[in-house]
């Protein structure tokens, strides 16, 4: 049971090469705009075909290029919700519903559980946005699919509206018994939303794990810098097992496997601990560091600094750190000038092989 | 008065009209889908007619329809003769009309959202009902629009037809026709009706064209 996907597809320049395979759960794909996950989707969905590879979904073959099997996206039981809902202007609620159902009493059903009575004669230009995607869920809930696909469903939308919507899907989620793919460029949705995140870059899965697991230690640069890390750096390996942070200027001591070449760490920017002047005796990888600018967010405060004494400043050696405003204000007391001593705590340190 | 030429040309647009719609529906349709190179160069063939002068398609059209030449001459045998026919008429105002159907529908067709057609599909819709009952609908606009051109295009057509089918009266001649065979044999109050006439009937096109796009706008 559940989906398992194995697909190549070359499209000009670009090639998608992705598999995995997921079950009863909701599995996030995490990527930039233009990374083919929409591609995988529609793939998936059947509405574009892979060059070869092979999609089974709960024992039946959606797809597979050797055995030249390649069921209509009207056979393959695929629910779609599209980025735009793509419900269809000229048909009313009720009409659009039963697109999906393809019977009036199963329509009205489904009408009733999505809190769309009284809307059911409205075009969907007359409807509100939380309207629309419900909506979209009834139609596409009740053609009873096997497998869910959510194509960044809150891109373009206010805030305010996103956080209604984003209910919404969690409470399909919760109801629904199938796997489910949420596709977003967004860390925190996908965070909040899924299980088990996969990580794309340019057509390829670069990193798949459980969440909380991704989100504390990524496997690859690519999935660190998608997981919200803004501090990274090339390493450079040493003759006795340490290595040098490049970008950082500075020696990055304990990595966890001695036998594993490194080729980049990286940290987050509130894990970064204070070190009062003076006190580094002793301590491993520190950074004495030249204050740039101060951002103040909306609950946080960003700090961007350089590390002192760097040879040659990169892209990556501007480095942030975040914490919240009191606790800023207190450091920012006793500090001497527009200079600090930071510490990078060992466990907070991200080492990537790839 | 013999009101002929106005039924002539009425019923030749309106027969051009129908056969228009549907194959420039299909053609704009199918060229739609083809890959770049092949959708450029279909494109400009079934585009040409609009950009050649209506004495050169009407010439063409001698070519193939005529008597002494092997289709003409073929087609002759079932009794079927395009030259010097009124029905040749509906043949000139196709070739003529055919480009503005196909190049709005097109249009239409290219401005269509196929995420729609995706989402039907993957809901279980079947290829004929997302095409008639989705896109068609949506693209109502661009096709009526097209639809009242082509016809007014066919009302007007006046170099191939008069190649093709020459003036007859009672026969072949059309409006567009009589309005010059009146005003070269100095009737001028004969050409005016008719060109009161045809005035009439554009102005009529002209104000159905922007209600279309008024409802719509």
């Amino acid at each position: 049971m559940g989906l398992s996907v194995n697909i190549k597809k070359k499209t000009g320049d670009f090639f998608l090469d992705v598999s995995f395979e997921t079950e009863n759960s909701v599995l996030g794909l995490l990527g930039a705009s233009g990374c083919g996950k929409s591609m995988t989707l529609k793939c998936i969905a059947g509405v574009e075909k892979p060059d070869e590879g092979r999609i089974v979904l709960n024992d039946r073959v959606l797809f597979d290029s050797e055995k030249g099997i390649n069921l209509p996206p009207q056979k393959r039981k695929v629910g779609y919700l599209f980025q735009d809902y793509a419900l269809f202007p000229n048909m009313t609620v009720l009409q659009n519903v039963k697109c999906g159902s393809k019977d009036l009493g199963k329509a009205k059903e489904y009408i009733k559980k999505y809190a769309l009575e009284g809307t059911e004669d409205l075009y969907p230009d007359q409807l509100s946005g939380g309207q629309k995607q419900r909506v979209a869920l009834a139609r596409m809930l009740s053609s009873n699919p096997e497998t869910i696909l959510l194509d960044e469903p809150f891109t373009a939308l206010d805030n305010f509206l996103k956080a209604r919507l984003e209910r919404q899907i969690m409470e399909v989620i919760e109801d629904v018994k199938a796997p489910i793919i949420f596709v977003s460029h967004d860390r925190n949705e996908v965070y909040r939303l899924t299980d088990t995140i996969a990580v794309m870059e340019n057509g390829h899965i670069v990193d798949i794990s459980e969440k909380h697991e991704l989100f504390k230690s990524p496997k690859t640069l690519a999935s660190t810098l998608l997981t919200g890390c803004k501090n990274v750096t090339r390493l450079k390996r040493q003759e006795n097992g340490n290595y040098f942070a490049t970008d950082w200027g500075i020696k990055l001591c304990d990595a966890p496997f001695k036998d594993k070449e490194y080729r980049f760490a990286g940290f987050r920017a509130h894990d970064l601990k204070m070190v009062t002047n003076g006190n580094e005796f002793g301590k491993e990888n520190i950074l004495h560091s030249e204050i740039v600018r101060e951002v103040e967010d909306t609950f946080s405060v960003v700090i961007q600094f350089f590390p002192k004494g760097l040879e040659e400043k990169t892209e990556y050696s501007l480095l942030t750190y975040e914490t919240d405003p009191s606790m800023w204000n207190d450091i920012k007391e006793n500090m001497d000038g527009r200079t600090i001593t930071m510490q990078i705590p060992d466990e907070a340190i991200i080492w990537m092989s790839e | 008065m013999d009101w002929y030429p106005l039924w002539n040309s009425l019923r030749i647009a309106g027969i051009a009209c129908v056969i228009v719609f549907f194959t420039g529906i299909f053609a704009a349709y199918y060229a739609y889908r083809l890959p770049g190179i092949w959708k450029g160069i279909l494109d400009a063939v079934l585009t040409l007619p609009m950009v050649l002068p209506p004495t050169v398609c009407g010439y063409f059209l001698l070519l193939i329809f005529g008597v002494k030449h092997p289709i003409g001459h073929f087609l002759q045998q079932f009794g079927i003769q395009f030259v010097m026919s009124w029905y040749g008429g509906i043949l000139a105002a196709v070739v003529v009309s055919f480009p503005l159907m196909y190049r709005t529908a097109r249009g239409a067709f290219e401005s269509f959202d196929e995420n729609l057609a995706h989402a039907g599909r993957t809901l279980g819709l079947s290829e004929k009902y997302i095409f008639w009952r989705i896109r068609m609908p949506l693209c109502r606009q661009g096709i009526l629009a097209g639809t009242v051109l082509s016809f007014a295009r066919a009302l007007g057509e006046y170099g191939a037809t008069s190649m093709l089918i020459g003036y007859t009266p009672g026969r072949t001649a059309t409006i567009a026709t009589t309005v010059y065979q009146l005003w070269r044999v100095n009737d001028d109050a004969g050409a005016m009706i008719w060109v009161f006439v045809n005035l009439a009937i554009s102005t009529v096109i002209l104000i159905a064209v922007n209600l279309l796009e008024k409802k719509h706008g």
